[in-house]
């Protein structure tokens, strides 16, 4: 099993859990470790619940993992949800002037603060919350001094006052646990390596500066709104344009309009806002105007549960818009990944003139991970499709917008080039973009337009590999996932694998091209095939069965709003190899 | 990307002429903003090539066909929408919006609203027919109290908006009324729409002949009064914009209402486009930004 270190921090919404969670992972990247981050919150500014699980260690660290080390609660009612979580060398660090134990599991350090000895509580409202990561750094055998440096980053608006106070406090807080705590086990190792944070959103919204975006615009919607948050406060830098929009229908028409002129065009939303984009997708595909639209998946339908994740949107994608048309729908596999895609995606949709959804979650949009710096390649393929973008001496009036060719691409004329005007339209049109129902509603016409749309099908698919099987190729066991379930399907291989039975994974990364055929004869060696999928009904499992015919023998679904952890795929799967059931529904046993 | 810079040549109203003859009714009100649109293009010499001519959905905004520009045939009431993305990736083009009451003050109402208070440098001119006509004949957002159409057969309860004084109150820094039979005055509106910088509002009465029989050409004629002949009426003076908007009856003003010229446009309010237009910039990122964002994660 890999070797990790998590650390649970939880409180009320307004108490301060972002901050302890952004410093412990900036001091964990540096030392060389890896790490993730999942914040369980709810839909609240002030109050509620907010459980912030921050896992570290050596290896790959892909996903919560099942187990907390270190529990800080902030609150009364986090230490009662979670130090049941805690078992032996397992430690819970706490505020005693207002926070009482409840019965901790044997072997388990109660690591009691007496805050209003240690601060002066009537300037300081989260002293508690410093005091805790200062006695945290000195119970992991981290040293001080990896504090200061980050907690003046940290605090780098305020003035400097603020920042020694707080050096100050978290130093009284690492005396106090030295003398008084016993330290973990095992301190927490050091690399050489040096590790970039990203978290999902930035890394979609970096994706698009890498490939070229220059026109962003989007309406707020959890939880893609950290692509908005990243492009205002980066775009002037990028030479990108932002815009906030009244609403979704406004924001992929302004999108649109704006990929017409010439640019790169992206946005992003979450379920609801894209329902509100489902027309104006069919206008990308009619009038061949490219387009990539970021879905971030939450909990629905409706408004759902806002703050909690879901892989509950494959076929609002799969059958967004009306009528027949080419589309290209991909699921990043992890943080890393939501910035890597950005600019392939962008490639396929404009050589193919046609609309592109990242399929992305809650998940890996607020989810942080520690990534290799150099995947951040800023200078990726781009290629932006036939184009033309100067007359070259043919601008005498002959070009045909929707020239029917045998790929079903049409070259596309940049506006303002003399001797290329020509009309793009969501009616049906002809070749020279003359609407068919302006002359006669031509059949003719409109299934050579039909057929010329669809045939770029063929080239789309032969763009993207089919996936490959992961793990060995003779497994007692094979699981299906597709998207943000890449890390956790992984893991719960390993633990598996430690148990004696062997697993090998298929994760689907591109919807749409499915390559079902390579798909069902990948599948076909499999002795025994789970699809695992965070949603009721299997939307995965349905889809690649209306266009496989593939049936596989088992189902793991999670539709509670939060994601699944290792130890939910393994006694799922091991529940379904002794034949008890084919569908099993794990319990989160995290109160959040 | 470059685009090249037009051969001198003076453009002309053969220039301007679509694939396609309009397929409006004929006696259509379409006809003579088309026209006049085609004639202030000619006046201003500004290239076809140079213009973009983006529209919604119904009988008017069937438009960008009919004109040899680069045309944008869109969804139902997202023309403006549309316009604004077009417009901020490339500022150098002339836009022009063109659609009818139901596209714009309907469906589109929205879009309206936000994109008169963000100065989108474009002309927006509406042919407002206050019916909906390319789904024959039913009440539009302008048709007045009491009209009788295919979805009101009984009357209309619901009282129109006032596009005039909408447009006031959402920030529009020009704003002007034309008719489609009075031809010499509504190419100058135009024209002046044109070259405002900034939103330009126009709204136009362009009477359905099929549908709608009680806002015809013969009724407006000895209705519509020049707000330019009343040498007293002060165009920078939003109160008094705000007053003739709500004049309607025996006496319906056009003309231009109000101008205001000290409102930056969108894309002089943004940084990025201080340069030259989004789609001539280089697609990569600067190498020192790129280091930059990597850094902060680290």
């Amino acid at each position: 099993m890999r070797e990790s270190f998590a650390i649970g921090i939880g409180g009320a919404a307004g108490q301060g859990v972002a901050t302890p969670g952004d410093i412990f992972a900036k001091i964990f990247s540096r030392r060389g470790l890896h790490l993730n981050v999942y914040n369980a919150y709810q839909s609240i500014i002030r109050g509620g619940h907010t459980f912030l699980t921050i896992r570290t260690g050596v290896e790959k660290i892909t996903n919560m993992g099942d187990r907390i080390d270190l529990l800080i609660p902030l609150n009364q009612d986090t230490m009662d949800r979670h130090l049941r979580l805690l078992s032996s060398g397992g430690a819970c660090i706490y505020n005693s002037d207002t926070i009482k134990p409840g019965t901790a599991a044997d072997g388990v350090q109660l690591c009691t603060l007496p805050v209003s000895k240690l601060a002066d509580i009537s300037k300081n409202k989260i002293a508690q919350n410093t005091l805790a990561i200062g006695a945290a750094l000195s119970m992991t055998g981290i040293g001080f001094q990896a504090l200061e440096s980050v907690i003046g980053e940290q605090f780098r608006k305020k003035e400097q006052a603020v920042i020694d106070a707080n050096v100050g406090l978290a130093r009284v807080g690492y005396d106090y646990a030295t003398q008084n705590f016993k330290a973990f086990a095992k301190p927490l190792p050091m690399t050489d390596t040096r590790y970039a944070v990203l978290g999902g959103n930035g890394a979609m919204a970096m994706g698009g500066a890498a490939a070229g975006v220059k026109f962003y615009c989007a309406y707020p919607m959890s939880p893609s709104t950290g692509v908005l948050h990243w492009m205002a406060d980066h775009g002037r830098k990028a030479n990108i344009m932002v815009r906030q929009v009244e609403d979704e229908i406004g924001v992929i028409n302004m999108a649109i309009g704006a990929a017409h002129a010439g640019v790169r065009a992206m946005c992003a939303t979450s379920g609801g806002g894209f329902a509100l984009m489902s027309e104006a997708l069919g206008l990308s595909a009619q009038a061949e105007i490219p387009v990539v639209v970021i879905d971030c998946q939450r909990a629905g339908p409706s408004t759902g549960v806002p703050t909690k994740t879901e892989q509950g949107d494959l076929w609002q994608m799969l059958g967004a818009s009306f009528g027949d048309y080419p589309r290209v729908i991909a699921a990043p596999l992890d943080i890393g990944d939501c910035f890597t895609l950005i600019p392939e995606i962008f490639n396929i949709a404009e050589r193919f003139q046609c609309p592109g959804i990242v399929l992305c979650d809650l998940l890996l949009a607020e989810g942080r991970l520690s990534v290799d710096p150099s995947i951040l390649d800023f200078n990726p393929k781009i290629d932006r499709g036939e184009m033309i973008t100067s007359a070259n001496g043919n601008g005498n009036g002959s070009y045909k917008r929707y020239l029917i060719t045998e790929s079903g691409v049409s070259p596309r004329a940049v506006p303002g080039i003399p001797g290329h005007t020509h009309v793009v339209s969501s009616d049906e049109h002809d070749e020279d973009g003359v609407l068919i129902s302006d002359e006669y509603t031509n059949t003719v016409k409109r299934r050579a337009m039909m057929e010329k749309r669809m045939r770029k099908v063929a080239g789309i698919d032969a763009s993207v590999q089919p996936p490959t099987m992961q793990g060995p190729a003779d497994a007692g066991v094979t699981l299906i996932g597709w998207g943000s379930t890449q890390g956790v399907i992984e893991e719960a291989r390993e633990i598996l694998g430690e148990q004696g039975i062997t697993a090998n994974q298929l994760q689907i990364r591109w919807l749409v091209p499915l390559h079902g055929d390579a798909i069902v004869e990948v599948l076909k060696r499999s002795r025994h095939t789970i699809i695992i999928e965070n949603n009721y009904s299997g939307q995965f499992a349905r889809y690649l069965r209306s266009e496989t015919s593939f049936v596989a023998n088992g189902h793991i679904r999670k539709y509670d709003g939060e994601p699944f952890m290792p130890h939910h795929i393994v006694e799922a799967v091991r529940e379904q190899l002794s034949g008890r059931t084919t569908l099993s529904v794990p319990t989160h046993e995290i109160m959040v | 990307m470059a685009t090249e810079i037009a051969a001198p040549k003076l453009t002309t109203m053969a220039d301007l002429k679509g694939k396609v003859d309009p397929d409006w009714c004929p006696g259509c009100g379409d006809f003579g903003v088309l026209a006049a649109v085609q004639k202030a293009l000619v006046e201003l010499q500004i290239p076809n090539h140079q213009v973009a001519t983006i529209s919604g959905i119904g009988c008017s905004s069937n438009f960008p066909g009919f004109i040899n520009t680069y045309g944008m045939h869109t969804l139902h009431g997202r023309s403006l929408a549309v316009a604004t993305g077009f417009k901020m990736a490339n500022h150098g083009m002339t836009v022009l919006v063109t659609g009818g009451d139901g596209d714009g003050f309907g469906i589109g109402g929205n879009h309206f609203m936000h994109t008169m208070r963000r100065n989108v440098d474009l002309l927006y001119i509406v042919m407002d027919n206050q019916i909906y006509g390319l789904t024959t004949g039913q009440t539009s957002p302008t048709s007045r109290l009491g009209m009788k159409t295919k979805s009101a057969p009984f009357g209309n309860v619901e009282g129109p908006i006032n596009p005039i004084s909408l447009a006031l109150s959402a920030g529009a820094t020009f704003i002007a009324r034309g008719f489609s039979a009075e031809q010499k005055h509504l190419t100058e509106l135009i024209k002046q729409g044109i070259q405002h910088k900034g939103f330009s509002f126009l709204d136009v009465f362009s009477p359905c002949v099929t549908y709608n029989h009680d806002n015809t050409f013969q009724w407006f004629r000895p209705r519509v009064k020049k707000l330019e002949d009343d040498a007293s009426y002060d165009s920078t003076n939003w109160m008094a914009a705000m007053e003739k908007s709500l004049l309607w009856g025996d006496e319906i003003p056009i003309g231009k209402f109000f101008e205001r010229t000290d409102v930056p446009t969108l894309h002089e309010s943004e940084p990025v486009l201080s340069t030259e237009p989004l789609v001539r910039q280089a697609l990569r990122i600067p190498a020192d930004a790129a280091r930059a964002f990597v850094e902060e994660l680290m």
